[in-house]
């Protein structure tokens, strides 16, 4: 192909997408006069081009459009969205054309009457009134003959036909005469060299296309400079020369500029993946009849070029998605008391060491019904299956293969090739992507991509002799700690913590964490103030240095199983260093406000030790009890007046709800003001608050609980932080508040049989935890301290309606446990629940494997006690229905 | 296995000799074929890689690219080299797209030798070695164990 060609090809891409993103921009904004006159010119320049290089269709069709977009701005021509489609169909029409032209490297045979002659019509005003409709173009047009141009010139049927003869006598050089003389508004473009027009053309700022190997080269190329010149700085400082200072330093200078803009130069903005967006958002509004509204922020977001193309088509499939499925018509959204234009949301920001693109439509949201349907008639799961899932798991199906949920097939999507392709091009390129979807609210899907390839900020920090790496992001402040400094490192125990301004915030010595050897003590350290989530602590290390500019590069597959290193990095001066990871770090340190939860999901508290977290608070009259952390909810403050009385039982409108209000002693006195401290317990849907005189603290603790039912309320006592405290009897009071909190307890009192239950755990703590909510579901509760013990029990012919059980023990575990129990035929039907501090799905899944029917986890705090509950009550019905079978 | 038909085939081809990259580590003096080194090297700055496995000694910059460089002694299983044992060199290999940085005491020579007269593993061989070496050619004076460079990368995966 001609070089000439193929340059004019790239440039009249680019200057086609521009069209398109200010054609929609226009029509928005029809008396924008500066839009269009870069349309005008845009379009100008296309038509110059093409006659230059005597490309006749490409000509005659940019010339029609031209016209126009010429009166469009002499305001002869009023801007209506039938006008700019026709203008996009014309832009089109000449992107095939040039399609075609790429490939064969010269003009396809074609007829382009038809939409000339429509071009000229709207340009007259003929069908300025009439609502175009597209289909019916080509026909209307091939009955009404040739058309002319309002200053008569035939512009459409019979030129082409002349131009058609031409190409089909395979003349495709500049045989055709220059095209005729532009109406009125445009100047003639024989005047001007091709050449020269692009440079008038008000294209993007001075760019210039490089192949990317030149620019992979060049970085290397550059690396390898910065090295040389680290040696000739080194070779400098040791023999002490001075001729060469001067031209030294110059040269490390502009070598260190130099590496820069290398590496800058391989970033482009997150914009340059959606600029097509407008434009496809907009003809999906048009084609549907909904009203759709693109926004979209953080477009200057930079981005690894290779990234960047990656996820380019993932994006460009969600939003028309979101536009095509995602937003309902008008008419439906007016009904569902919405505003009747829709918006589709793509934003793009650095989140915690990634960068994070989310896009949100406030559509209908995804039926999960619907969901739910179509995996089991594509057979991706069975229905038994579907059933153990939650909604958000149903959810994730759409990113199987084969999966579309649309009705219909549109042109648009719903193809089923959609999210699982969009899913692996994410995940290749080491990205996540989740997504959460609101019945009648919307869609968001969270696209998250490791700062891998991406360049960030980082502060370099020493410790121990070594350097490493930390995401300016996520550093607050430096605070240098001893020696002169004002601030110093305290210790609690043997935790390390600072006094920062009002708080109080605990460190962590990167030399421990990386297990470094201590090489010298200097009187200074640094503590880097390190926020991630909602999450601060802080970093001691010897050093800190500049922040530098790095380009993150992943570690070798060898290393990726250290959870501290987001990436490695060279640095300006040549040498490689490690980036630290500041989400890793946070999630090895337990801190009792990680408010993120999948760091909580990950955690492994280990609740089987007696050590274990109490709520301490003070009930009526200063006595000091405590309730495990476990089962609370929340501590709330509650406004006396806003308490009701609803038959004589005190409730407070809480989230939405009546919750009930229990005091903890009988005789209590309700106050006519002020607030009151409440603790609040739930199982997610209810909730009820326990009315206590104030908080005392949260303590952590080891402690030996001493078990001493009797007092109603009470559970035991405990020596918790020196001294002696009640521990309450949770189940007591939920049981005030609601009759049948506990399901399982229906079963029972029908039944009029109490149960025996059988809890095994080796954690004296947990069993006296456990024991009361299970009574309080009507279980007489036998109690064993190990597998083992359990066995015994279970050979001298106990007999046991239920089997709660630790999985983790001493000698015999849980697992070994069941098998052992579903083995022997006397036990076989009985249900057995494992809590365990343990709840992978591997450890479910072995768990299920032994015989358990349910897994329940020890660290859901909130849940605890409802989660055992509902498994308390499903393996009661199970036994009932076992057992009336035969 | 892919590496086995490969000498296969190069034994079959016309030059029946194999070109080796000899290295020592400890007394042992190793072989990898040519044509799989990148690069031999002095090794000078190494960045440590804290909690990383213990064959790894650390991270190079090699020409603009990060390389792992893997201590073939922790590898084999050998004594750690002392203080005394001068520079280190490094021999580099790539596998699977990645660069590896093989930490050696000594490169030595270029050496070519007969495919034909390659013998196999002694069945007393110790288990980790067999599974790295790729034969033995004997000289005058050494035994020459050939390296395979993906196996002896893929331990570490184990």
């Amino acid at each position: 192909m001609d070089d000439l060609i193929g340059e004019f090809l790239t440039e009249t891409n680019e200057s086609l997408a521009q069209l398109d993103t200010e054609l929609v921009r226009l029509e928005q904004e029809p008396n924008n006069h500066e839009v269009l006159s870069c349309i005008f010119r845009l379009m100008h320049t296309i038509k110059g081009t093409c006659g230059f290089l005597g490309l006749p269709r490409l000509e005659a069709v940019a010339h029609a459009g031209e016209n126009i977009l010429g009166k469009f701005r002499d305001g002869e021509l009023a801007v209506t969205p039938d006008a700019v489609t026709l203008i996009l169909r014309c832009i089109d029409a000449i992107r095939d054309l040039l399609g075609a032209l790429e490939a064969t490297g010269h003009e396809p045979d074609g007829d382009d009457s038809a939409l000339i002659a429509a071009l000229n019509r709207m340009a007259n005003g003929e069908v300025a009134q009439a609502p175009f409709s597209p289909p019916s173009v080509g026909v209307e047009v091939s009955e009404s003959g040739p058309v002319f141009a309002e200053d008569g010139f035939p512009v459409a049927a019979e030129l082409l036909a002349e131009v058609e003869a031409a190409l089909a006598r395979g003349e495709v050089k500049p045989a055709l005469p220059a095209p005729p003389p532009a109406p009125a508004p445009s100047p003639a473009p024989q005047p001007r060299s091709g050449m020269e027009e692009p440079r008038d053309s008000a294209s993007p700022a001075a760019t210039i296309r490089v192949q990317v190997g030149v620019i992979e080269n060049l970085m290397t190329l550059i690396s390898e400079l910065v090295l040389t010149r680290n040696q000739l700085l080194q070779t400098q400082r040791v023999q002490r020369t001075n001729e060469f200072k001067v031209p030294l330093q110059r040269l490390s200078h502009i070598t260190s500029d130099l590496q820069e803009g290398v590496t800058k130069m391989r970033m482009q903005p997150i914009g340059n993946a959606w600029n097509k967006l407008p434009r496809i958002v907009r003809d999906l509004s048009v084609d549907s009849g909904k009203k759709i509204e693109l926004v979209t922020k953080g477009a200057d977001t930079e981005l690894d070029r290779q990234v960047l193309e990656m996820i380019k088509d993932p994006l460009t499939h969600m939003v028309r998605n979101a536009a095509d499925h995602g937003i309902e018509m008008p008419a439906q959204r007016r009904q569902c008391g919405k505003n009747e234009s829709g918006t589709v949301t793509l934003e793009a920001y650095h989140e915690g060491g990634h960068i994070v693109i989310r896009i949100a439509d406030d559509g209908k949201g995804l039926d999960v019904v619907r969901i739910r349907e179509k995996i089991l008639s594509k057979g991706l799961a069975t229905e038994s299956e579907l059933a153990a899932l939650s909604e958000q798991q149903v959810l994730h199906f759409i990113f199987r293969a084969g999966f579309s949920t649309a009705e219909q097939v549109t042109a648009v999507s719903g193809r089923g090739v959609g999210m699982d392709v969009v899913r692996t091009n994410i995940e290749r390129i080491g990205g996540t992507i989740e997504l959460s979807s609101v019945a009648g609210l919307g869609t968001t899907f969270l696209i998250k991509i490791p700062l891998t390839l991406a360049i960030v900020s980082a502060l370099i920090v020493e410790v121990c002799g070594e350097r490493f790496a930390l995401p300016q992001i996520h550093v607050m402040e430096l605070v240098r700690a001893g020696g002169r400094s004002a601030s110093r490192i305290e210790k609690v125990k043997e935790a390390a913590v600072l006094r920062l301004r009002d708080s109080l915030l605990p460190l962590v010595s990167l030399r421990d964490l990386l297990q470094l050897e201590k090489v010298s003590s200097s009187a200074d350290q640094f503590v880097v103030v390190t926020q991630v989530g909602a999450q601060s602590f802080g970093l001691i290390v010897d050093r800190v240095y500049d922040a530098e500019e790095i380009v993150v590069k992943p570690v070798a597959p060898i290393l990726r199983g250290t959870s501290f290193y987001a990436g490695n990095t060279i640095l300006g001066d040549g040498n490689v260093i490690m980036i630290l990871d500041a989400n890793g770090i946070a999630s090895t340190i337990s801190c009792g406000d990680l408010n993120d939860q999948r760091d909580t999901a990950s955690t492994v508290r280990d609740i089987s030790d007696t050590k274990a977290a109490f709520l301490l608070f003070a009930a009526k009259k200063r006595e000091r009890k405590a309730v495990p952390l476990e089962l609370v909810a929340r501590i709330e403050e509650i406004e006396v007046p806003s308490i009701e009385d609803i038959g004589g039982r005190r409730v407070v409108q809480y989230r939405d709800r009546l919750m009930p209000l229990v005091p903890f002693s009988s005789d209590f006195s309700w106050p006519e003001r002020g607030r009151l401290p409440v603790i609040v317990f739930s199982d997610g849907v209810r909730s009820m608050g326990l009315v206590v005189e104030h908080i005392i603290d949260v303590v952590d603790d080891r402690m030996s609980v001493e078990l001493k039912a009797g007092q109603s309320g009470l559970i035991g006592s405990a020596i918790i932080a020196g001294s002696a405290v009640d521990i309450i009897d949770v189940g007591f009071f939920l049981r005030q508040a609601y009759d049948d909190w506990f399901s399982g307890s229906k079963i029972a009192e029908q039944g009029a049989v109490e149960r025996q239950a059988l809890l095994v755990d080796d954690s004296a703590f947990f069993r006296n935890l456990v024991a009361p909510l299970l009574r309080a579901a009507h279980l007489r509760v036998t109690m064993a301290a190990d597998g083992a013990e359990a066995l015994r029990l279970l050979e001298a012919g106990e007999h046991f309606d239920l089997i709660v059980s630790d999985i983790e023990m001493p000698q015999v575990d849980g697992l070994t446990l069941a098998s052992e129990v579903k083995r022997d035929p006397r036990f076989q039907d009985t249900p057995m629940i494992a809590l365990s501090s343990h709840v992978s799905e591997a450890d479910k899944a072995a768990g299920q494997a032994a015989g358990f029917l349910h897994y329940i986890s020890k660290a859901d705090q909130a849940n605890l006690a409802a989660n055992l509950n509902v498994a308390v009550g499903a393996s009661i019905h199970q036994l009932d229905n076992t057992r009336r079978a035969p | 296995m892919q590496t086995a038909t490969s000498l296969k085939v190069r034994a079959s081809s016309p030059t029946d000799f194999l070109s080796l990259v000899t290295f020592t580590v400890t007394d042992q003096t190793f072989g990898i074929p040519v044509t799989e080194v990148q690069d031999v090297l002095l090794l000078q700055a190494i960045a440590n890689v804290p909690l990383g496995p213990k064959d790894v000694r650390g991270l190079i910059n090699l020409r603009g690219r990060i390389v792992t460089v893997i201590d073939v002694r922790a590898r084999l299983g050998l004594p750690p080299r002392t203080a005394a044992g001068g520079r280190a060199m490094g021999v580099t290999v790539e596998s699977e797209g990645e660069f590896y940085t093989l930490l050696v005491d000594a490169v030595g020579d270029v050496v070519q030798h007969d495919c034909a007269r390659r013998e196999a593993n002694p069945a007393t061989l110790d288990p980790l070695w067999r599974d790295i070496a790729d034969g033995i050619f004997t000289t005058e004076d050494t035994l020459l164990v050939v390296l395979n460079v993906t196996r002896l990368l893929a331990i570490r995966t184990r």
